[in-house]
């Protein structure tokens, strides 16, 4: 059952990335990036992160893109005009490329699996199952929230920074006078 | 466990956002790709989870705000480029020719 | 140690802390004349009456070994110690007395010659730093100090030269004096690495009680230093090929020449060898240049001094021949005998000079009163002097007796003791034979020369001009002074080292002893029989007789046309007027031809051609070819950065999976 929703989602996912990718009109590309992030949220779900799923929904499916399909609009891109594809040498390449990568990436997969890394992947010898078996006794939250403010509260701090950083900047920028 | 299909899928979605970067010449475009990058990387961090542990959720939290903060100074700079060249299109920037 | 002798610093502060304050004077009150004579002459004199002390004590404490006062440590490093060190023994003693004495005296004759001079305040600055310097380089205790007051006087003589520098020839003068110095300074710094790799030292002390041990005797280690030691004196103490920049030097003020470039600093290659006349005693063959590059030198200079018309060119190649003495002196071993001529030099030298420049100062101002522009040093311009200045004409006579070798004044009893040690070192090699001869045909020369000197210069009609002749005046007080003190010097001064058959015979000798006993251990004993002596004593008596003689019955000072009107010379006259053309040979031979492989070769040739562009235009047109070719890869398209920085990731990926 399990292997069944994945493969599902998964699925859902690849095929909306590539539609997303592939699509002539800004605002297509943008509603198939919506539906893979929702997809993915399905995955994370799947992978015992309950609590990233919902911040994925709501953060990133729900501000992050709206923030995109708001900019699309404000720049009145919504209609399909010429294509922004490259020609076909270029497609050329970015297919070879592209697949180039998932070739690598899958040859890495392939030797994490089998063994490889193996003083790395050592260090973290975590029982199957044991993740979900914490997230049922503290919580989804509380399971991220005890790194968060204890082992990593000063990142989380300078996070804060940054993000406050990005709003001013993307003030400074998007206004026509400060 | 799902790990080894998890890592397969997330390396598939990289290499389509690192297409979808080589084939689109529309600036927003090719940052919804980069997102899509992000994301891949994000299901290998929840994936690995299992293995190491909370601290691999956490990362992907951090991910997420890095990423928030990302799209929007980019987005301003679309919309400061937009007003400069009355195009998005990453073929009319060229201020950096050599 | 005696008590008295540690204050020895104070004999090198005392001149310093006049400089600080001339110097700090001629920059603030340049017009504050009294005081900077008081300050001036003060100090050297207050040096000189320490040193009195000083001497007073040594004599008391008849010590064979030196006194070495230790002020602080200077360059700690490793192996290498070298420490602020004064040095006081019989050697530094005798050249401590006459630096300060004959520098007093001089100090108190500037007085009056510099009196009118804007300069005032900074000529005194300079002289009392050179009086500093000097002292350091005779109390120095080992060779890194006495380096710092070599190279310091060396400055001053430059300052001093040059201390007129608003006419360019004066500069230049000084220039060249600095730079012919430089050679022979470069020969001083080789030979003291040489002595310090070889004895780990350089402290005067260590390195000749180590010198007997590491050096085989002539070895060719020793022998370098020594020669490297010598080319370093060669340059400060004008010996052949290094003499030209003495003449020149006359460009200064007169009683620099008289202080500078006749008693002290010229002097100082002297004693240089006899402080090293250790190592020099191991080397023969290094003994041997030295004694005859020192004879040729004394003919050599002789022979130019006969033509010169400036009375200053006369008295200077007249130092270069003395110092010839020395050398020979010296480089024969007879350490005793040349510092004894080098004192007897510096008294008879000095008030030459300092005459001369009494009757420059009285000729000068009789044409600064007539608004004349002669030459106030040109010979042809004088004449008869002895009716208006009969003090300084009895002087320099006096003086010129002594330099001649008349028996009786001081530079017959030094001279003819520098001969005779030559011909008693005849005995080893034939060679001294020759050197003896060549200096004995010197001692003629000079005996001609200065004889017309003076009657250039006192006798016969006078052809300074009927005008002038009324503002000529003998020189005041002030300056007659030193003279009649130097001349008094110059006419005792043998009895310091009297030749061996008479009574109370060579008393430098035996107080030099301690200091050169070590040399003499590795040299023969030279010893001349009482009728060698007393034939040698006669033939010098008939030299100077002689050279007196033909000076007075083949000169004709009446004949002689002023400057202005004097008909060219020819022949033989010319190529000693002319100095042998050397300066023009050495122009043609060295500077010229350096000057030219500068310029044409290395300059535009291989700077220009070359370095600058092969090298330096042609890297930066390489830079910039590569730079092209980089910037073709810069777009400006963001697509193109992506795809090579795909490729780029592709690649380390490959590189990362490999295992």
């Amino acid at each position: 059952m399990r292997e069944v929703v994945f493969w599902g989602f998964s699925g859902v996912a690849l095929a909306a990335a590539l539609l997303c990718v592939t699509r002539r009109s800004a605002v297509a590309s943008a509603l198939w990036l919506v539906l893979t992030l929702f997809s993915l949220a399905g995955l994370f779900v799947l992978l015992d992160a309950q609590f990233i799923a919902a911040i994925q929904v709501l953060v990133y499916a729900g501000a992050i893109m709206v923030l995109f399909l708001f900019v699309i609009m404000l720049l009145n891109l919504g209609r399909a005009g010429p294509s922004d594809m490259r020609g076909w040498l270029g497609r050329g390449v970015a297919a070879l490329l592209g697949v180039g990568l998932a070739v690598e990436l899958w040859v890495l997969v392939r030797i994490v699996r089998g063994g490889g890394f193996a003083a790395e992947t050592a260090a973290y010898p975590l029982p199957p199952g044991e993740l979900a078996r914490v997230q049922q006794a503290e919580g989804a939250v509380g399971m991220l929230a005890e790194p968060l403010f204890r082992q990593y509260l000063v990142p989380f701090e300078i996070t804060s920074v940054l993000l406050l950083a990005a709003i001013v900047g993307a003030v400074v920028l998007a206004k026509r006078k400060i | 466990m799902l790990l080894g299909p998890a890592l397969g899928v997330s390396a598939l979605l990289f290499a389509i956002g690192v297409g979808g970067v080589l084939l689109r010449r529309n600036a927003i475009v090719i940052f919804m790709c980069v997102e899509l990058m992000l994301n891949a990387v994000n299901l290998t961090f929840v994936a690995l989870a299992q293995q190491i542990g909370p601290q691999g959720q956490v990362i992907v939290f951090f991910v997420m705000a890095v990423a928030a903060a990302e799209a929007a100074v980019g987005l301003a700079i679309i919309l400061a480029v937009y007003r400069h060249k009355e195009s998005v299109n990453l073929q009319d920037v060229n201020l950096l020719r050599g | 140690m005696p008590p008295v002798i540690e204050w020895v610093w104070l004999v090198v502060a005392l001149p310093l802390a006049g400089f600080a304050a001339n110097g700090l004077l001629s920059l603030v009150q340049p017009s504050a004349k009294r005081a900077v004579s008081a300050i001036g002459v003060g100090t050297v004199a207050a040096a000189f009456v320490v040193t009195l002390a000083i001497v007073r004590g040594l004599a008391g404490a008849h010590a064979s070994d030196p006194f070495v006062v230790t002020l602080w440590q200077w360059i700690p490093l490793g192996d290498l110690r070298v420490a602020v060190a004064f040095q006081v023994d019989q050697l530094s003693a005798v050249m401590l007395l006459v630096v300060t004495g004959v520098g007093l005296l001089i100090h108190v004759f500037s007085v009056g010659y510099m009196r009118a001079d804007d300069g005032y305040a900074r000529y005194f600055a300079y002289l009392n730093l050179f009086v500093f310097f000097m002292l350091v380089l005779v109390l120095g205790a080992n060779f890194p100090i006495l380096f710092v007051g070599w190279e310091g006087v060396g400055l001053c003589s430059y300052l001093l030269i040059g201390f007129w520098f608003d006419v360019k020839a004066n500069a230049d003068a000084g220039k060249k004096a600095f730079l012919m110095n430089r050679i022979g300074d470069a020969g001083f710094l080789i030979a003291m690495f040489f002595i310090f790799q070889a004895t780990g030292s350089l402290a005067f002390d260590e390195v000749f009680a180590r010198a007997p041990r590491v050096f085989a005797i002539g070895g060719p280690t020793i022998t370098a230093i020594a020669l490297f030691l010598f080319l370093g004196c060669t340059g400060k103490s004008a010996q052949i090929p290094l003499y030209t920049w003495l003449p020149d030097a006359m460009a200064g003020p007169t009683p620099v020449s008289a202080l500078i470039h006749a008693a002290t600093m010229v002097t100082a290659g002297v004693y240089l060898i006899a402080r090293t006349n250790v190592l020099f005693a191991m080397a023969p063959i290094a003994g041997a240049v030295v004694a005859t590059v020192g004879a040729v030198t004394a003919l050599w200079a002789a022979t130019i001094a006969l033509k010169q018309w400036d009375i200053k060119k006369v008295l200077a190649y007249s130092t270069v021949s003395q110092l010839g003495y020395m050398f020979l002196g010296v480089g024969v071993g007879a350490i005793a005998s040349g510092m004894f001529h080098l004192v007897t030099h510096a008294f008879f030298k000095a008030l030459l000079f300092l005459g001369a420049g009494s009757v420059i100062h009285a000729l000068h101002h009789a044409y600064h009163a007539t608004h004349r522009h002669e030459d106030a040093q040109d010979m042809r311009n004088m004449g008869g002097l002895r009716r208006w200045m009969p003090w300084t004409a009895s002087v320099m006579w006096l003086a010129t007796l002594a330099i001649a070798g008349v028996p009786g004044f001081s530079g017959f009893f030094s001279k003819d003791e520098v001969l005779a040690m030559t011909f008693a070192k005849g005995h080893e090699h034939v060679l001294f034979y020759g050197l003896w001869a060549v200096g004995a045909v010197a001692a003629l020369l000079t005996a001609f020369y200065m004889t017309r000197l003076m009657l250039y210069t006192f006798h016969g009609p006078n052809r300074t001009g009927a005008a002038e002749q009324g503002h000529v005046h003998e020189a005041p007080w002030v300056m007659t002074g030193p003279l009649v003190i130097l001349a008094a010097l110059s006419v005792v001064g043998g009895v310091l080292n009297l030749p061996e058959v008479l009574p109370q015979s060579g008393w430098l000798h035996h107080w030099l002893e301690p200091v050169t006993a070590a040399g003499d251990f590795f040299r023969p004993d030279t010893h001349l029989s009482h009728g060698t002596e007393w034939a040698l004593l006669g033939l010098a008596t008939v030299i100077a007789g002689l050279g007196i003689a033909a000076a007075w019955r083949f000169l004709t000072p009446a004949d002689l046309k002023p400057a202005a009107e004097a008909p060219a010379e020819t022949g033989l006259q010319k190529l000693l007027l002319r100095k042998w053309y050397v300066d023009e040979i050495y122009d043609t031979l060295i500077v010229r031809p350096l000057v030219w492989l500068s310029d044409v070769v290395l300059w535009r040739r291989v700077d220009a051609g070359a370095i600058d562009s092969v090298g330096v235009n042609g890297s930066a047109r390489v830079a910039r070819g590569l730079g092209v070719i980089g910037s073709w890869l810069q777009t400006g398209h963001v697509g193109t950065y992506v795809f090579f920085f795909v490729v780029g990731a592709l690649l380390l990926l490959r590189a990362a999976t490999r295992f």
